[in-house]
């Protein structure tokens, strides 16, 4: 288990990562990947304990990424992890690649689910949680969905059918970072009020600052305590996270920083790092 | 007259069901009519029931497919090829391991009309990479059919009729997936048919020998992937080829038929089934009279083209 502190810097660290490959790529999705990243590190870090050995392991824990535009993000937790190398993640997007601008299950099955149209992914977790009670195994199905992706129907369906079958191995966490292509998620289509709808839907809801990794910690532990409900993780983020001039920016939901952008991210990052991380070992 | 195909499925995927403990079975709110039923009954903890959520169902059985199951997700043919994108994504670019039930397929459903008749599924269906189409004509073939497919790697669409049809094959049939079944002789003109239509080309078949008319039929239960040589080589011998199916024209038998033969041997091919237009209410058999799918009037095409 790393310390919060650890998961922190590696977080950021891969910030650096996620930003390199999407310049390399000259098109990808920073502000979703960025809003995302705590979140997925945190879970292959300290739950998923994801291993080039255990990858294929029937009883591993799951995540599916069904937001699967975040997916640089994954790519990076991969590559820290050593599931793939770090040039493939720097080959993002790129013709032969494993790194698809989407996730893609028959290019790299550690996805674990082709994603990337919207509303798809978390029938997927569904299926493989109820694969999980057939069995008697004991995985749990971590599923990351987008918000704008919420207003897909095919997610309500989902929504409505988990509790029927009282998936307590599942838990899907709400990358709710307030904003999709064409403006603001309350302008476009609002969700809200997200938990009292999900909480009639019978689900176990929890609501936490997505980059707090002292609250995505103890969300995750409640899921793990919680019977006969899935969980459903309201993480309050924000979109481009780390990067001042991505923060909060919809023009970096869907497109790579031009060069003097990506100097400039990196110059923050890595001071960043510098300040918190060098600091406290001084 | 036998067995309607979504009877068929339903029996003996529930006997499939004792052997083979990987197979569940996902419906949406139409398992009476799927015939799902049965397994339901049988197996309930293996069987889910999803509401009317076709597109989540399809999701499910990926996700139950990437975790080791034989997935068989049943609705009507319209309604489960309707949610084209997620078979496109979760199923197919995915390669899950998923058989895709589609019954009440064509106008041979009759009264319900055209929102509850299968027309343009085998297009869909056949368009997406890694997918097989198949669709039996029989109850024998359907048997051999499902029984098939529990081994089958990669994802499935099996076309099945809501009528009854009556029985060609014996008990000691062969199902060889990709390969098309002669099932009738003949020596002056060819038709290849598939589904419940293979019964109207039988019929015909009988209608012009009695005019010294010698129709060959072919049964073809693989449209995707089609059996390339049996057309190639019938439409070296003949010089004109027929289809028929009870589906649009575009995208189904007659266009796989009309591709082969484009690229590898170009011959003439009428195309019997629906000419881009929807279908309509009315008895099975009035509408396969008006539409040109009963016995007599392939009879009659067939003369008129020869």
């Amino acid at each position: 288990m790393l310390t919060h502190s650890e998961l922190e810097r590696i977080a950021n660290e891969l910030r650096i990562d996620i930003i390199k490959a999407i310049y390399n790529a000259k098109s990808g999705h920073p502000g979703g990947s960025l809003s995302a990243i705590d979140i997925i590190t945190y879970l292959f870090f300290n739950e998923i304990k994801r291993t080039p050995e255990n990858a294929f392991d029937p009883d591993r824990d799951r995540f599916v990424l069904s937001k699967g535009h975040g997916v640089p993000a994954l790519y990076a937790v991969l590559a820290r992890l050593g599931l793939i190398e770090y040039n493939e993640l720097m080959n993002l997007r790129k013709l032969g690649s494993r790194t698809q601008g989407h996730p893609s299950y028959q290019d790299l099955p550690y996805v674990e689910a082709s994603t990337g149209s919207l509303g798809q992914g978390l029938s997927i977790a569904i299926g493989i949680a109820i694969a999980g009670k057939l069995d008697k195994k004991n995985y749990n199905v971590y599923c990351m969905i987008g918000d704008g992706e919420m207003q897909e129907g095919q997610i309500w369906e989902a929504l409505m059918s988990a509790p029927k079958f009282k998936l307590d191995n599942l838990c899907v966490i709400l990358d709710y970072n307030k904003s999709q292509i064409d403006g603001y998620i309350k302008d476009v289509m609002d969700l809200e009020p997200i938990e009292s709808k999900l909480t009639a839907f019978r689900w176990n809801v929890m609501e936490i600052d997505g980059h707090d990794f002292d609250e995505i910690e103890k969300a995750i532990q409640t899921f793990k305590k919680i019977l006969d409900k899935p969980s459903f993780i309201i993480a309050h983020t924000i979109k481009g996270k780390g990067v001042s001039f991505m923060e909060d920016n919809i023009e970096f939901h869907g497109r790579a920083p031009n060069e003097k952008e990506f100097e400039q991210a990196l110059i923050e990052l890595q001071k960043l790092l510098k300040e918190k991380w060098v600091k406290q070992q001084g | 007259m036998g067995k309607a195909t979504r009877l068929a499925f339903g029996e003996t995927i529930s006997n499939l069901g004792e052997i083979n403990k990987d197979i569940v079975v996902l419906d949406a709110d139409l398992s009476k009519s799927t015939t799902s039923y049965i397994f339901a009954k049988k197996f309930p903890e293996r069987f889910f029931e999803l509401g009317i959520q076709e597109a989540n169902m399809i999701g499910i059985s990926a996700g139950l497919a990437l975790s080791g199951k034989i997935p068989f997700c049943c609705s009507f043919a319209c309604f489960i090829t309707g949610r084209y994108d997620t078979i496109r994504i979760s199923v197919a670019y995915t390669k899950a391991n998923v058989r895709i039930i589609g019954t009440h397929a064509g106008i041979g459903i009759g009264e319900d009309g055209t929102t509850q008749m299968g027309l343009e599924d085998v297009s869909l269906m056949r368009s997406l990479p890694n997918f097989s189409v198949c669709q039996p004509c029989d109850e024998i073939e359907t048997r051999e059919l499902i029984k098939y497919s529990i081994q089958h790697k990669g994802p499935m669409y099996i076309r099945l009729t809501r009528q009854s049809l009556p029985v060609i094959f014996n008990e000691d049939y062969v199902f060889e997936f990709g390969k098309g079944v002669t099932v009738a002789e003949g020596n002056d003109a060819v038709i290849f048919a598939t589904g419940a239509l293979v019964h109207e080309a039988l019929k015909a078949h009988e209608i012009l020998k009695n005019e010294s008319i010698g129709l060959k039929v072919i049964n073809i239960h693989t449209i995707k992937p089609i059996d390339k040589e049996l057309i190639i080589e019938n439409a070296k011998k003949f010089g004109l080829v027929f289809t028929a199916e009870d589906h649009s024209i575009i995208g189904g038998l007659g266009s796989a038929v009309s591709e082969v033969l484009a690229e590898n041997y170009p011959t003439k091919v009428i195309r019997i089934g629906l000419p881009n237009v929807f279908g309509e209410s009315g008895s099975p058999e009035s509408l396969y009279k008006k539409y040109k799918f009963d016995g007599e009037s392939v009879a009659k095409t067939i003369k008129a083209n020869l």
